[in-house]
């Protein structure tokens, strides 16, 4: 069980085979790759940059990778989350899961993206084409996709 | 306030204490820093209160702060809600709706 958070790029056959190692437990590993897509509000992207919170990111992402083990029987699972500056095409996250039967681990890959998107403390500010750009507004579909998990918010505004 | 890196027991507000505060983001940006250590007053004692007594310390926080509902809160790195009390608090963050993956 693992979790990385880093500037640089990662390699995620690479990162797959050292995650299984030698073992013949798993029937099925999932891997997912999320990416910057290099077009936003129908301009063309020039730069992302990805804020984080040292510390607690690193925290959040244990916590989460631990409710997702709590609910799968997972045999590994791995996160790794870039920050820093982006361009497109560029690899942002991975998200390994490790299981002996394909519903665990798909479930569970699903699971650690949608708790991460709402969670982890990442902020991604644009540059588009045009030279606007700013900080990236938070999604309602992002909020809704926990709810299937029953999944409380635990991020709640700080006003009542 | 203090410019002190490091959290000592508060001596200046006697009942209060001394508490680092982080933004990030475009809270960050509109305080103008990314962390300061503040001797918070006793009165001070929820997440709520502290947006509250921010927000009348100067523009740049009543700026920040401008819609205090749709900031979010995080104490000793983990998320809270507005009510949260700050008692032994040693860190408190603020930041917008995170948009990590």
């Amino acid at each position: 069980m693992t979790v990385r958070v880093q500037a640089e790029d990662f390699d995620s056959a690479a990162e797959v085979r050292r995650l299984n190692g030698t073992s013949t437990d798993a029937g099925a590993i999932v891997t997912f790759t999320g990416t910057v897509r290099g077009e936003s509000h129908g301009q063309r992207l020039i730069l992302m940059e990805l804020e984080h919170y040292p510390g607690m990111t690193e925290a959040e992402l244990a916590r989460i990778e631990q409710e997702a083990r709590s609910r799968w029987p997972l045999t590994a699972s791995l996160i790794i989350h870039r920050y820093g500056r982006l361009l497109p095409g560029d690899n942002i996250v991975l998200v390994v899961t490790v299981s002996r039967h394909r519903q665990a681990a798909f479930a569970a890959a699903e699971f650690l993206m949608d708790y991460l998107k709402t969670r982890a403390p990442f902020w991604k500010k644009e540059t588009l084409s045009d030279g606007t750009g700013g900080w990236v507004d938070a999604r309602e579909t992002d909020d809704t996709a926990l709810e299937r998990w029953a999944m409380p918010d635990v991020t709640a505004a700080t006003a009542p | 306030m203090s410019s002190s890196p490091a959290v000592t027991p508060d001596r200046s507000a006697p009942g209060g204490q001394r508490i680092r505060v982080l933004y990030f983001a475009w809270v960050r940006e509109r305080v103008g820093r990314a962390e300061e250590v503040l001797d918070v007053p006793s009165s001070v004692t929820s997440v709520a209160d502290l947006v509250a007594w921010l927000r009348q310390r100067g523009p740049e926080y009543a700026d920040a702060f401008e819609r205090p509902e749709i900031v979010r809160a995080a104490i000793d790195q983990t998320h809270v809600r507005p009510a949260a009390a700050i008692a032994g608090a040693r860190e408190v963050a603020f930041f917008p709706p995170v948009t990590g993956g």
